[in-house]
């Protein structure tokens, strides 16, 4: 069954009509035409899906369209400025070497956004918890760290 | 060599902008217009007839388009000893087999249907280790060989053989001697991206394959080969590879459902995509190639190497693709890492019911360096050599042949062995336990090492191991290069961009890399065997000189100058030594080109290696170089609770010369982390043939709370084949770790793990056995 909602998509107020049983991961897909957020397991298990919702990193994958009604949502799509300059987050991810084959690299990159809206300057071990549900098979993390890392020192 | 400009930088890739924007299309992306989506049952039992098929309420399902089985369609046979059909007939042999495919306008629709389908089956027995599947009177898997003969045994006929020097001359002059039994299990590639794929016909019948695939050209040929079976021997394949999300080996063959696509878009008539759940990519996406390694090695008194016998057994799985192949390269570390004059290596591969293997990072390589470098270590401790200083005494030295006929030309094997000694501390810490006061007990420290040869130019393994390449200037001094290269994560694109700039001579934001389009680019054999960056880098610096003396003679005639005194840097043409004179090439381009008789200039080549297909005794130089390298780590073992704590992981690599050193510390870290998923927590379990943990919550990989402090090493010897002296990089990181841990905790607590992976319960295990 479909139901209206409205919410905030990269601070736009938009409104759609969502199955009840559809994942905020297929409404961002298939109906915004955000394809950002990727599935890599369908189960929460991977982080490949991460968005923002309210402030918070959560698997768009498992979480029902309709939770997000009234919120804000936040995809990577959203990050880069208007005249399309990277933020600094995307910015250190490409010369941090942070990216492979890409594929993790929208949630990961959202869930370290999430983190240092946050927590400005957050530690090693803090910058790992919060990439710990996002799995990359390519890159060992360690640039990835070093990314988020760089890219906290340099934001305002 | 005068001043590079971007060869060795740091340069970042230049797909990362797409990639951190969400803009690069996966084939999860990917919608053609009328698409349908496909969806495949699999069998339910790992060893059974096919009794009925009833497909009737799937087809009355509104929305399908399509069911097909085995039934409805010509037989197509796949896989390296074709053994294998897309959709199975009368009788599946693992839980994987394809039953039967339906396309439907929606994927619940279509995932629906296939539940709708029902199969009466007659369960048979099954094997579901080599061994049972050897044993007297075991159910035969295929009836046939595959030359179509009665089959006698479960045996998969491929030749795995080799012999060098006199093993028995060798083993009497051995005064040590190790002989030990080691075993590794099914690993998953866990792409980040599952599976899939298009397949869309125009009305010509021609087919474009929206694709993953790693071999794009040895692909189309494939498909090819099934559309001659469906009658369509005129048609042509297009492969439009998308942007990639992990490839490791998985894409080297051309699967199932590949064809399954093809055969729905052709009943139908429509593009049809099929996209694997992760459930599916667990189940039905070929594996790492398990083994059971019986190995036995001797040195003389004074350390150094007299034989290495090896006999393998490979479990095949029910079908055969790449992972049957893979003793091809496990013969590499058996026959070549470190001086041995006297080798045996025999392997037997075996039809069983379990899930079937496939190429996978290191192509089998990791699976023997765990026997190769554990036995290392053993026989050391039996020669009361120090490990470090034994393989030192043995260590493969440039200018060498080895027995197998590899011309070893630049080799920094020593190098890194002494690099990652000292980034361990390895000499403290032996002094430290020579006296007695470093860390036993319930949290024992350790330290391992373990080295690694792997093919880093190109490996012939086709008859041609060779890359096409075309470059283009256009009236912009724009340069266009179209390759077969495929970019699967690792950065192929990016370096060879920086080899183009370099050596033709212009700003690399100049230089625009058209690839994995089949229609457009020339023919590459894959991206395989670590050669990419080696191969299509090679090509480019041909191709630039082709490029060069075309545009030299035009400018020469311009400037009034002999072509061989021109040069050409950052797009500036000039006499050499008078850069001040320069012509810029937009000047000598548009000169040229709008004139009366004018002339573009375009340049094409075509680089195969200088390497040797293995003759019948499995002996020749299969890679023009060869990579080297060695990993140390220092573990902390909890004897309480079997845990395995990494608390240095050095990783020193032989590239010959670091084209861009970001991404060979890309490859270093994700590779040393991939093998150390491998060596502590990975294993897809298969009970019966069926898997027990096909999700990433059951599937352990490493996640970044797992902290491995990894520091790379690069290490250049400048390999005279290579593109500035570089060699092959992708997939030595993740062979030697399993064996450099095991090291460390048999340093660690006196048990020796034989096993992968070395999880905590068998680590818990060993060590009773020990106490016993
Ligand atoms: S796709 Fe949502 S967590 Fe994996
Ligand atoms: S970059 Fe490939 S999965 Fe992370």
């Amino acid at each position: 069954m479909k139901k209206h909602m409205q919410f905030i998509l990269n601070g736009h107020e938009v409104t759609a009509e969502a199955d009840t049983r559809q994942s905020l991961l297929s409404l961002l897909r298939e109906e915004f035409e955000l394809t950002g957020a990727k599935e890599g397991c369908g189960e929460g298990e991977c982080g490949a899906c991460t968005v923002i919702v309210d402030g918070l990193a959560v698997n768009s994958c498992i979480m029902p369209a309709l939770e997000a009604s009234g919120c804000r949502v936040e995809t990577v799509e959203g990050l880069a400025g208007p005249d399309g300059s990277l933020h600094p987050l995307q910015q250190a991810f490409v010369d941090f070497g942070a990216v492979q084959c890409g594929f993790c690299t929208p949630g990961m990159v959202m869930s370290a956004k999430a983190l240092l809206d946050e927590d400005a300057a957050p530690d090693e071990e803090t910058i790992r918890t919060a990439i710990e549900g996002n799995l990359c098979r390519c890159t060992g993390y360690k640039q990835i760290v070093d990314a988020i890392k760089t890219a906290a020192e340099k934001m305002p | 060599m005068s001043e590079l400009n971007y060869v060795g930088k740091r340069i970042p890739r230049s797909d990362g902008a797409k990639k951190v924007t969400g803009q690069a299309i996966y084939i999860n992306d990917l919608k053609r217009p009328g698409m349908l989506y496909g969806a495949i049952l699999y069998s339910r039992y790992p060893h059974a007839l096919i009794k009925s098929i009833d497909v009737s309420r799937a087809k009355a399902l509104p929305g399908v388009r399509a069911v097909i089985t085995a039934d409805d369609v010509p037989e197509i046979p796949i896989g390296f000893i074709k053994d294998n059909r897309p959709l199975k007939k009368g009788k599946v042999r693992s839980m994987r087999d394809e039953i039967a495919a339906v396309a439907a306008t929606d994927p619940d629709i279509a995932a629906e249907a296939v539940s709708l389908i029902k199969v009466e089956y007659e369960p048979l027995p099954g094997v579901f280790t080599p061994e049972e599947a050897l044993a007297e009177g075991a159910p035969l898997i295929h009836d046939l060989d595959f030359k179509g003969r009665p089959a006698t045994s479960n045996k998969v006929k491929l030749p795995w053989k080799l012999v060098c020097g006199d093993p028995d001359e060798g083993k009497s002059r051995a005064k040590h001697v190790v002989e030990h039994e080691y075993r590794t299990t099914f690993v998953s590639h866990c792409c980040m991206g599952a599976s899939g794929v298009v397949a869309e016909f125009d009305h010509d019948k021609n087919l474009t394959m929206y694709s993953i695939t790693q071999i794009p050209y040895l692909a189309q040929g494939d498909y090819l080969e099934a559309l001659k079976v469906l009658g369509l021997g005129r048609s042509k394949v297009r492969v439009l590879c998308q942007t990639i999300g992990g490839g490791f080996g998985s894409k080297l063959d051309t699967h199932c459902y590949e064809f399954i696509a093809i055969l729905l878009s052709f009943a139908t008539g429509k593009p049809v995509k099929i996209l694997f759940s992760r459930e599916e990519e667990f189940l039905a996406q070929a594996t790492r190639q398990p083994t059971i390694t019986r190995i036995s090695q001797g040195c003389d008194e004074n350390g150094r190497l007299t034989f290495r016998e090896i006999k393998m057994l490979l479990d095949n799985g029910a079908y055969t693709s790449w992972g049957a192949t893979t003793p091809s390269v496990m013969m590499v570390p058996a026959s070549s890492l470190y001086r041995v004059p006297n080798v045996f290596y025999d392997a037997d591969i075996v039809y069983t019911n379990n899930l079937y293997s496939q190429a996978f990072r290191g192509y089998g390589n990791p699976q023997a360096t765990f026997a190769v470098e554990c036995s290392m270590d053993e026989l050391a401790e039996a020669a009361g050599i120090d490990p470090a200083e034994f393989r030192l005494i043995n260590a493969n030295q440039p200018g060498e042949t080895s027995p197998q006929r590899f011309q070893i030309t630049s080799c920094g094997l020593s190098e890194c062995i002494e690099k990652v000694r000292d980034g361990l501390g390895w000499d403290q810490h032996l002094a430290a336990k020579a006296a007695g006061n470093h860390a036993t007990g319930s949290k024992a420290r350790g330290m391992g090492l373990a080295s690694l040869i792997h093919v880093g130019g190109g490996a012939r393994v086709y008859r041609s191991d060779g890359h096409g390449m075309i470059m283009k200037l256009d009236d912009f001094g724009k340069l266009s290069v179209f390759t077969g290269a495929v970019e699967i994560g690792q950065g192929t694109e990016s370096t060879l961009r920086q080899v183009v700039a370099e050596s033709v001579g212009l700003p690399i934001e100049d230089v625009n890399i058209v690839s994995h389009d089949t229609d457009i680019c020339p023919w590459d054999v894959g991206t395989h065997a670590s050669r990419q960056a080696f191969i299509s880098c090679n090509a480019a610096i041909q191709c630039a000189g082709e490029l060069k003396k075309k545009l030299f003679a035009l400018a020469g005639e311009q400037m009034k100058a002999d072509p061989a005194e021109l040069e050409m840097r950052e797009g500036s043409i000039f006499r050499k030594g008078a850069e001040d004179q320069a012509m810029p090439l937009l000047k000598v381009l548009k000169r040229a080109h709008f004139s009366t008789q004018g002339k573009m200039v375009m340049a094409e080549t075509f680089y195969d290696p200088p390497n040797e297909m293995l003759d019948k005794e499995m002996k020749g130089n299969l890679s023009c170089s060869w990579a080297f390298g060695c990993h140390g780590v220092e573990v902390e073992v909890d004897t309480a609770t079997g845990q395995v704590k990494i608390l240095n992981y050095q990783a020193a690599h032989d590239v010959g010369k670091a084209l861009n050193p970001l991404f060979i510390e890309g490859q270093i870290y994700g590779a040393a982390v991939m093998g150390t998923g491998m060596a502590l927590t990975e294993e897809l379990r298969l009970d019966h043939g069926k898997v027990m943990n096909g999700s990433f919550t059951d599937y352990k990989l490493l996640t970044a709370k797992d902290v491995l402090p990894v520091t790379p090493i690069i290490v250049e010897t400048f390999d005279p084949a290579g593109p500035y002296g570089a060699k092959g990089i992708g997939e030595p990181g993740c062979v030697p770790s399993s064996p450099a841990i095991a090291n460390a905790i048999y340093d660690a607590i006196g048990v020796r793990m034989s096993e992968l992976p070395m999880t905590p319960e068998r680590v818990l295990k060993a060590i009773k056995e020990k106490n016993r």
